[in-house]
């Protein structure tokens, strides 16, 4: 399966995030030969443990003026660029009797300023918009913020990225940085399915590797501060609210609650941790006592709605100074030109910014790659929608699995097999992924294994957390090669229990009790899995 | 604090107690015939959660719930799974009931319209060429006959021939006859009358009864129901307060009003509720208690198989009839498995519903042709339709089968 390379590309992408994706779709739009390299699966790292949240700006505008700028402008161009990726929910800033009602016509007025329509109304109404808001608020403010979903909006771009030409590979790790004369010229790859090691070459490598990107610039001698703030949330079982639900105050912990798909998220806490820890993240008792505490705040009944995981993603933002909370550095987005900054040519680095940002991200660093190149071609990114937002078409009756999956997948639904039993049959129930989806996305998506299924189409991301789904999905997608569904069975059910184990009890705990039962005992997936295969699965 | 309200957590219908260990859906009398029907699990629970996110993933064929509640027997973590998926489709259906659904759902209106003409209407109503006509202009499957409806109500019979004489006992109850009692066979109010006065009990109507509700509900106008079941609740709410149980013969009213009422009416019951009680589970609880005995007649002898109807297996209540039964000397009994018979009320006679609803039920029809019993007893007049439709045996409720072999003059004598 190993893809026949290139000698030389005008450009490398490190890291299969959203800016990393993002970057890889505008360099190939405007013509550069691209190969974007990710060491596990698209969107493994902070692009994948966020809110899910398409910020109106509105969080940043009394702190970070540039931040709020930059987010409604995006949030505006992501409505369109990519429609099938965002659900137009609004969100809302409420006030409570414990915060400071003056906060509000400050947080209004500077919403103004940075051109983000933030409108007072009354609490009352509120309660009537959303239900599930905390029937005690003294204030509330209407703001544009919508949720998105990152592994979507990364797939997409990388989607688009290969439509314009680029080359993508994933479980792809770089493990040397080649300098040549004082200049980088490409760099050294692992595939880490196989272990085969091989060199590739490139006039600019770009760094979009997240929190990592600073190992990365270490491999090239370049030393990048960068801060990394561990953000730990909670995913309910179901949604309880459908709008966004804010705090009307500073930033702080645990004050934003996000409708996505059909969970809702609240999130997030910030604490700095050491860069060694940010590949294996655990959410502790404390941190989840937290959230639930002040999600409660937010909409009471969270504390009566079931938690189905608990997960941290770490933020990559470069340190400015030495603020141990990480809530006063800025969001703001930082192109590093190595070749200005540290004088290695052949080497950017694009790093801080935030999810919804990654457009603009990409934006700049291309804009300084082509510069670097010699190509004038303009960025067309903000105006091209994405694969599967293309205007709409087609309105014929669909049954529950097809609705799910144009959610998911946009107007590219149109690709997926369905109509005949098979096709139609339902591998994953809690989300509605069919027989059909689950074989487009083994196509058509990079998927290798029951991880990178459940980042394209939502497998094992409902209540039973891979249950039911997981066996019926290794069946579909491994055919006859039954120890290798075996061993992705067994990574697969050990990373949904990471996410679980933080938050068990109550009925999440029996259903894992029960998905222990059948994996190991009706199964015996445990004894039967090869340990070493089983380790290669990022959890 | 937070973690005990986490581990105390029940949500609406207990939708999020779902462990989806899929065994309703192996219970599930639709599934099992049709692959069209996502079936309890992936209608009820998991559906839920995305029409939480969107009314847009209600999927009308929802409406192929038969609402046999046999999922929530099944679930082991008591999820209310038939209230879930009648609760979507009275919440997000768009589908207005027609003109047929009207009718069907109308029992009151239509029995009131029919009974002064039953010696015409019953037998046009057998005819061919009405038949075609109802299967074709209003959908109702050719295959199916109405009951027939009786020239005098019971509600008529009850004040003239035996309400007068309901004062000489020292106990009474109130009968919620149904619509079934009232308009198709009063024979059945008759035979529960002869049975509770034998045993020393007088019998009274409610002050003013209507239709429990439950064909209203099943076609799409809750709102009807309500009013319905209001009416219903104040009547046995002065029942109840003169220290009357209130009694029925049919096992789906009693469930409706017990359960559906509260859960999918909004009505509030719980002061009544546990005074509603099947006739068969009264008396047996009297005799288990020793307040009253039945003797029967030494030369009555039937064969007879007992069908247990979705909803007695819902509440529960199976063993009070079986063992009822069993008490006479003359019966041979023969316990069917449980499995529903397909009609579900209005359901069955839907020509939309039809070959589907005679799947269902084909199972049923085998065991019986092969126990080959004088009689089928079950509580349910509905699938007394069916089963008689289908197998040719006769169904009898089991309150008749009592009245039946009772010997009346002996068990006056035993409860004096």
């Amino acid at each position: 399966m190993e893809k026949e390379l290139s000698n030389h590309y005008d450009v490398i992408v490190i890291g299969g995030g959203i800016t990393g994706a993002g970057t890889a779709r505008d360099c190939a739009m405007r013509g550069l030969k691209v190969l974007l390299v990710e060491r596990h699966d698209y969107s493994t790292g902070a692009t994948g443990r966020n809110h899910g949240l398409l910020h109106s700006g509105a969080r940043y505008a009394v702190t970070d003026h540039e931040s709020a700028v930059e987010c409604i402008a995006e949030n505006m161009t992501l409505r369109k660029i990519a429609r099938h990726c965002v659900e137009e929910t609004e969100g809302l800033f409420i006030t409570l009797p414990e915060d400071d009602i003056n906060f509000q016509s400050t947080f209004v007025q500077k919403c103004t300023e940075a051109g983000i329509r933030a409108e007072v109304i009354d609490p009352q109404l509120a309660k009537i918009m959303e239900p599930a808001v905390n029937p005690d608020l003294i204030g509330a403010v209407k703001v544009p913020d919508a949720s998105v979903d990152p592994f979507r909006l990364t797939m997409a771009n990388v989607l688009d990225a290969q439509l314009h030409g680029a080359e993508a590979l994933v479980y792809h790790e770089v493990i040397d940085i080649i300098i040549e004369q004082g200049r980088v010229v490409g760099v050294k790859l692992r595939n880490n399915l196989n272990g085969e090691e091989r060199n590739v070459h490139a006039t600019l490598t770009i760094n979009a590797a997240g929190i990592w990107g600073m190992l990365v610039a270490q491999m090239a001698g370049v030393k990048i501060n960068m801060f990394p703030a561990k953000g730990s949330l909670l995913i309910f079982g179901h949604r309880v609210n459908n709008m966004v639900i804010n705090r009307c105050r500073k930033p702080a912990n645990a004050d934003i609650l996000v409708p996505d798909d059909a969970v809702c998220v609240i999130g997030t806490t910030s604490d700095r941790v050491p860069i060694e820890t940010c590949d294996d993240m655990r959410v502790t008792p404390e941190e989840v006592e937290l959230l639930l505490a002040e999600g409660m705040k937010l909409a009471p009944s969270l504390g009566s709605t079931r938690i189905l995981r608990a997960y941290a993603g770490v933020r990559p933002l470069i340190a400015s100074d030495d603020d141990p909370t990480g809530r006063s550095i800025s969001r703001g987005i930082v192109t590093l030109d190595h070749e200005k900054r540290d004088g290695l040519a052949g080497f950017i680095t694009i790093t801080g910014g935030k999810m919804m940002t990654y457009r603009l991200m990409a934006e700049e660093v291309t804009n300084l790659a082509c510069e670097k190149l010699g190509i004038a071609k303009q960025c067309e990114t903000a105006t091209t929608p994405l694969p599967g937002s293309e205007p709409k078409v087609e309105t014929k009756k669909y049954s529950f699995a097809q609705k799910a999956a144009e959610g998911r997948h946009g107007t590219l639904n149109a690709s997926i097999d369905s109509g005949d039993v098979t096709s139609d049959a339902l591998v994953c129930e809690c989300e509605g992924v069919s027989v059909g989806e689950v074989r487009y996305a083994v196509t058509k998506l990079h998927v290798h294994n029951l991880i990178n299924l459940r980042r394209r189409t939502r497998v094992g991301m409902g209540t039973c957390q891979g249950e039911l789904c997981a066996c019926r999905a290794a069946g579909v997608m491994c055919g006859d090669d039954t120890q290798k569904a075996i061993n992705d069975l067994a990574g697969f059910m050990n990373e949904r229990w990471k996410g679980m184990q933080p938050v068990a009890w109550g009925d999440n705990l029996a259903e894992a009790q029960l998905t222990a039962r059948i994996y190991q005992g009706v199964l015996g997936v445990d004894r039967l899995a090869n340990e070493r295969r089983v380790e290669c699965y990022e959890i | 604090m937070t973690i005990e309200t986490q581990t105390q957590n029940m949500s609406v219908n207990n939708f999020e107690q779902c462990l989806k260990c899929s065994i309703c859906t192996v219970y599930c009398p639709v599934s099992a015939v049709t692959p069209l029907y996502p079936g309890p699990k992936q209608a009820g629970p998991d559906g839920e959660r995305y029409r939480l996110k969107n009314k847009a993933f209600f999927d009308e064929a929802l409406k192929m719930c038969l609402n046999c509640k046999r999922c929530e027997v099944a679930c082991p973590n008591d999820v209310h799974i038939g209230d879930i998926i009648q609760a979507a489709r009275i919440k997000y259906s768009t589908h207005r009931p027609s003109l047929r659904d009207m009718m069907l759902a109308n029992t009151d209106l239509v029995g009131t319209m029919a009974s002064p003409f039953a010696p015409i209407a019953n037998p046009v109503l057998k005819l061919k060429p009405m038949k075609a006509v109802l299967h074709g202009v209003m959908g109702i499957d050719k295959h199916r006959t109405f009951p027939d409806y009786s020239s005098r109500k019971f509600e008529s019979w009850f004040k003239k021939e035996a309400a007068p004489k309901q004062s000489q006992y020292s106990k009474h109850v109130s009968y919620f006859h149904g619509c079934y009692v009232n308009y198709n066979y009063p024979q059945l109010g008759k035979d529960f009358v002869k049975v509770m006065n034998a045993v020393g009990y007088g019998v009274h109507l409610l002050e003013k009864e209507k239709c429990c509700g439950v064909a209203l509900i099943a076609n799409g106008m809750p709102k009807q129901a309500k009013r319905q079941g209001e009416v219903n609740m104040t009547s046995m709410r002065k029942a109840v307060a003169q220290g009357h149980a209130v009694l029925t013969t049919s096992s789906t009213c009693t469930f409706t009003m017990r359960d559906e009422y509260d859960h999918l009416l909004g009505i509030d019951n719980h002061d009544v509720r546990d005074s509603i009680s099947l006739a068969t589970r009264f008396l047996l609880q009297l005799i288990e208690k020793g307040e009253i005995k039945l003797a029967f007649r030494e030369d009555y002898h039937k064969r007879v198989a007992y069908h247990s109807a979705c909803h007695m297996e819902r509440m529960g209540w199976v063993p009070y009839s079986t063992r009822l039964l069993r008490m006479i000397p003359g019966i041979d009994f023969v316990m069917l498995e449980s499995q529903c018979c397909g009609i579900s009320g209005t359901y069955g006679f839907k020509k939309e519903n039809y070959e589907r609803s005679q799947a269902i039920g084909k199972g049923l029809f085998d065991q019986i042709d092969e126990a080959n019993p004088d009689c089928v007893a079950t509580d349910c007049e509905t699938c007394k339709w069916q089963i008689e439709m289908s197998t040719g045996t006769p169904v009898m409720n089991p309150i008749s089968i009592i009245a039946e072999a009772l010997d009346v003059e002996a068990t006056r004598e035993l409860n004096k």
